[in-house]
């Protein structure tokens, strides 16, 4: 049974004294904290608004839901979740390690290629893949000319609308969230240690399971995490395959059987899944924090083994198929589409919707980053339990459909304009309508509630490299915590804001249920572009637009790619 | 670096930036405006709504929305900017209505142009265009020139049928209306045997059940009746036309107890509605010649305007009998149907 090598490391949150000997009393910052809490509150109201409206439901309305939508439901979804976590696992792992561990030809290239899926958002990837796996796709032409096959009778085909199916096109598009930590994590600490391990006998095989892997457990928990959570929110993929997951649960029970309370209480179910999941993640964070010692890096950065022959060919099908599948896929259905639209290209309809799509991402990644350096902070200083769970509980928002965060963020903007409404009518006579609910803002809000957990999942991995005597070294100078915070940690964080930024960024653009139900008069994103002709069955009048969410959000992820790679070689 | 200085920058450009968008974006009650909620695609009502501000010079504003319309103008309220409501399918209209988010509208012109079948008696919700849920028959492949609804679960089309997902609105609408017929016994034995009936699970759009049709997956559909009209005439998409041209229209009925499904599409005045008068010029207008006129040619939908005739392509697909069930019923077991769907699984597909 192999065992994780253990380095008794303080960590920072937590409880060990670390070097000084003495306990060491940090002061509370009563302004910081209450901001903080106040903050993760109102990220938590919307939830909040939907919970009592799931409590005001009757009883009936729960017991149809026990006996007959959950039970299915609930089933379906772990089994999607199950088989998405062991493939993005696998795919992440498998990739990171070949592209920091072995050299061969374009690796350089691959290494930043795998993150491409990225930039399509599930909905667009499930519309692709079944244009390209079913009956009258191209796979499915080919076989049948390879093999004289007639009709869909003479042969089996694995179907694509079903819960593999689904399994397969999350997998397609989410395995860089696992990928590109577990990278992250095989540079920084794997190499050396790798290194180390090597040095004294060890084979690349010995290595990768008895050293790397353990050492990148957390890093491999925190983008599995990341990924089962955009599957649980996932509605636009699941319906489109006909999956019976809870996300399409709650929108059908509310839609179609008319009862919003019933579709509250599958979300309130569906809130446990989430908590377990981040329970689990957390778990499996814990007990292994390695910090990069600068003092114990090698000077010579560790050879690449090279490969040759057999080896070298399967390492390169191994990193191509997950590009082909999550990003040659779309780009090839909906670049088929595009080009019996190129009349489109010049449209001022599709020019508004990208500005739209820009401002709106751009607005709500600075917000999200900046609320949740300021939850960190708050955590960091205050080292109280209580404060770390609530701020924790606040990225629950991002394991929930988008639909739901808005409607929920609905009800409560709704509440707080209409209040101050009639207050200002009582006191001073003069009406101020609506003032948050139905403007650009309310799209921006409801963006960052739900991905306040990337940008903080992200600032909490950059802390967690950083050595916590850092504290005591900066206030060793004289700087208060506050001030150390921030004129010492953060330029550290830079690489981990700048990921944070362009993850929420990535996000925001293939935003669509959140933005289709909050948003003003004439306000298209690009999302809502395609969303609006998919929906009138003529998905080719939205290629275009679908073509250009995926390139405005290659830059960024582009940009990530090379980013790590940089901090990386910075730090040593 | 990014000092103390620089973040406190970057914050308050995002708070500028917040509060810009909230003031860019355009006000809601303008003068000569009139603000739609729809939950039709905007690129379907465009063509009336252009033809009515070229009449009346009044502007309108769109907000197409694809769930929640109705949440959202209660939780809206008094500050609601919604002034019409335009939807497709009789339940989104009941619903509406249950909700308490429109008004009654008692406009003898209005009254005048819709007959009364097609409007709530009490005056909250009207319809605007009709359509008719018919059978896609492959031109090759099926000799009969009638199939009736209950047809459908005879083990001679095995494997034969395609429809889109149980859920969709549509669906749920025809299979509200055979409980209502049938009863939920009988609807739910049909049900199941339609199932086993299936080619596949249903996915898809109607669209793709004729583009199904076409590539021999299956030789029978079920589909809304403007989709064929919208498909033969599909320029920018030519093979669209040949998935058209290689079915025809079966109008199916329930036998001696009624004739071929309908539901509507429709128009409701906002309860709040902040530029009444404006609104209800374009409910006027919606009902009259001139739109109704539009919606059949240019939509292939049936006009509510008693005598007036849909467009040439539609009427080449044959006559039409509208089932005479009250459009209510059709909304009152909307639930029934929906949990008939789930109890059933008709999602799941064939079992075999």
């Amino acid at each position: 049974m192999s065992k994780p090598l253990r380095f008794p490391s303080p960590t920072i949150g937590g409880r060990s004294p670390g070097l000084s000997s003495a306990p060491v009393r940090r002061p509370r910052h009563p302004v910081l904290g209450t901001a903080a809490l106040l903050v993760s509150v109102v990220v938590l109201l919307p939830i909040a608004s939907l919970m009592l409206i799931a409590l005001s439901g009757n009883a009936e309305e729960w017991r149809y839901l026990f006996g007959s939508i959950l039970p299915r439901a609930s089933g379906v979804t772990l089994w999607l979740l199950v088989l998405v976590a062991v493939s993005t696992g696998v795919v992440g792992v498998a990739t990171a390690w070949l592209v920091v561990a072995f050299d061969f030809p374009l690796r350089r290239l691959f290494s930043w290629a795998l993150v491409l899926p990225l930039a399509v958002p599930p909905y667009l990837a499930a519309y692709a893949f079944a244009e390209f796996f079913l009956y009258t796709g191209p796979v499915q032409g080919l076989v049948r000319a390879i093999f004289g096959f007639q009709t869909s009778r003479d042969y089996w085909f694995p179907d694509i609308r079903s819960t593999g199916g689904a399994a397969f096109v999350m997998a397609s598009v989410l395995y860089p969230y696992v990928y590109l930590t577990t990278r992250m994590i095989f540079l920084m600490q794997g190499r050396n240690i790798a290194d180390v391990a090597r040095t004294l006998g060890a084979s690349p095989g010995k290595v990768f399971w008895r050293v790397l892997l353990p050492v990148a457990r957390p890093a491999i928990a925190a983008g599995v995490a990341l990924v089962l959570m955009e599957s649980l929110n996932d509605i636009g993929a699941s319906e489109y395959l006909g999956v019976q997951t809870l996300t399409v649960s709650i929108y059908s029970t509310w839609l179609n059987r008319g009862s919003l309370e019933g579709g509250a209480q599958v979300a309130l179910v569906m809130l446990v899944l989430v908590l377990l999941l981040l329970y689990g993640e957390d778990r499996a964070r814990r007990g292994q924090r390695f910090h990069a010692a600068r003092g114990t890096h090698l000077r010579v950065r560790p050879q690449r083994v090279r490969l040759h022959g057999s080896r070298q060919l399967a390492a390169l099908i191994i990193v191509t198929l997950p590009i082909l599948s999550g990003f040659g896929v779309p780009l090839y259905v909906f670049g088929a589409y595009a080009l019996r639209r190129l009349d489109q290209v010049g449209s001022p309809d599709l020019a508004d919707a990208f500005l739209n799509s820009l401002l709106t991402a751009s607005t709500a990644a600075v917000l999200t980053v900046a609320l949740a350096l300021m939850l960190i902070n708050a955590v960091r200083l205050a080292k109280s339990r209580g404060m770390a769970l609530t701020v924790r509980l606040a990225s629950v928002g991002y394991a929930l459909p988008g639909g739901i965060v808005g409607l929920g963020l609905l009800f409560v903007l709704a509440r707080f304009d209409n209040a101050i409404d009639t207050a200002m009518r009582n006191v001073f006579g003069i009406s101020t309508g609506l003032l948050i609910a139905g403007t650009a803002a309310a799209v921006v809000l409801a963006c960052s509630i739900r991905f306040l957990a990337l940008a903080e999942g992200a600032l909490r991995s950059g802390l967690e490299k950083l050595p916590p005597n850092l504290d005591e070294a900066a206030r060793s100078l004289g700087r208060t915590p506050l001030k150390s915070a921030v004129s010492v940690l953060l330029p550290l964080l830079k690489p981990a804001v700048l990921t944070a930024l362009m993850l929420v960024f990535v996000d925001t653009i293939k935003e669509l249920s959140a933005t289709i139900l909050l948003r003003p008069f004439g306000f298209n994103t690009l999302a809502t572009f395609v969303y609006e002709n998919a929906s009138r069955g003529v998905p080719e009048d939205g290629a275009i637009a679908a073509l250009a969410i995926i390139v405005t959000a290659l830059v960024p992820v582009m940009l990530l790619s090379g980013a790590l790679i940089r901090d990386r070689e910075a730090s040593m | 670096m990014i000092t103390t200085k620089l973040r406190a920058l970057a914050i308050l450009s995002g708070a500028a930036a917040l509060v810009l968008a909230g003031i860019f974006s355009v006000p809601a009650s303008a003068d000569g405006v009139v603000n739609i909620y729809t939950y039709r695609q905007p690129e379907l009502i465009k063509p009336v709504l252009d033809a009515f501000t070229a009449k009346t010079g009044i502007q309108t504003q769109v907000l197409f929305l694809d769930k929640g319309l109705e949440e959202r103008i209660a939780a809206e309220g008094q500050n609601s900017p919604a002034d019409v409501i335009m939807t497709v399918d009789i339940s989104r209209l009941t619903a509406a209505k249950a909700k308490g988010v429109t008004q009654q509208l008692a406009d003898e012109e209005i009254n005048k142009n819709i007959s009364a079948e097609y409007r709530d008696p009490d005056g909250e919700w009207f319809g605007v265009t009709k359509r008719a849920r018919v059978i896609y028959a492959s031109k090759e492949r099926v000799k009969e020139d009638h199939i009736s609804y209950a047809d459908l679960a005879d083990p001679k089309w095995k494997g034969r049928i395609c429809i889109r997902p149980g859920q969709h609105d549509y669906n749920i609408a025809l299979f509200a209306a055979m409980i209502a017929h049938w009863g939920e016994q009988r609807t739910e034995q049909w049900m199941r045997a339609f199932k086993e009936n299936l080619a596949h699970k249903p996915d898809g759009s109607d669209r793709g059940q004729a583009k199904a049709i076409y590539s021999g997956e299956c030789d029978i559909a079920l589909g809304n009746t403007y989709y064929v009209g919208l498909m033969l005439t599909n320029e920018k998409d030519p093979q669209e036309q040949e998935y058209a041209r290689s079915i025809r229209v079966i109008f199916p009925d329930f036998g001696a107890d009624g004739g071929t499904h309908v539901n509507i599409s429709g128009m409701a005045l906002a309860k709040y509605a902040p530029n009444k008068d404006n609104a209800i010029k374009l409910m006027e207008f919606l009902s009259e010649h001139e739109a109704q006129q539009i919606y059949a040619e240019k939509n292939f939908e049936y006009p509510v305007e008693p005598g007036l005739a849909p467009s040439e392509i539609v009427k080449g697909f044959g006559e039409l009998k509208a089932d005479a069930l009250p459009l209510v019923d059709i909304g009152n077991n909307r639930k029934a149907a929906s949990e008939m769907v789930d109890r059933v699984g008709l999602n799941d597909g064939p079992s075999s």
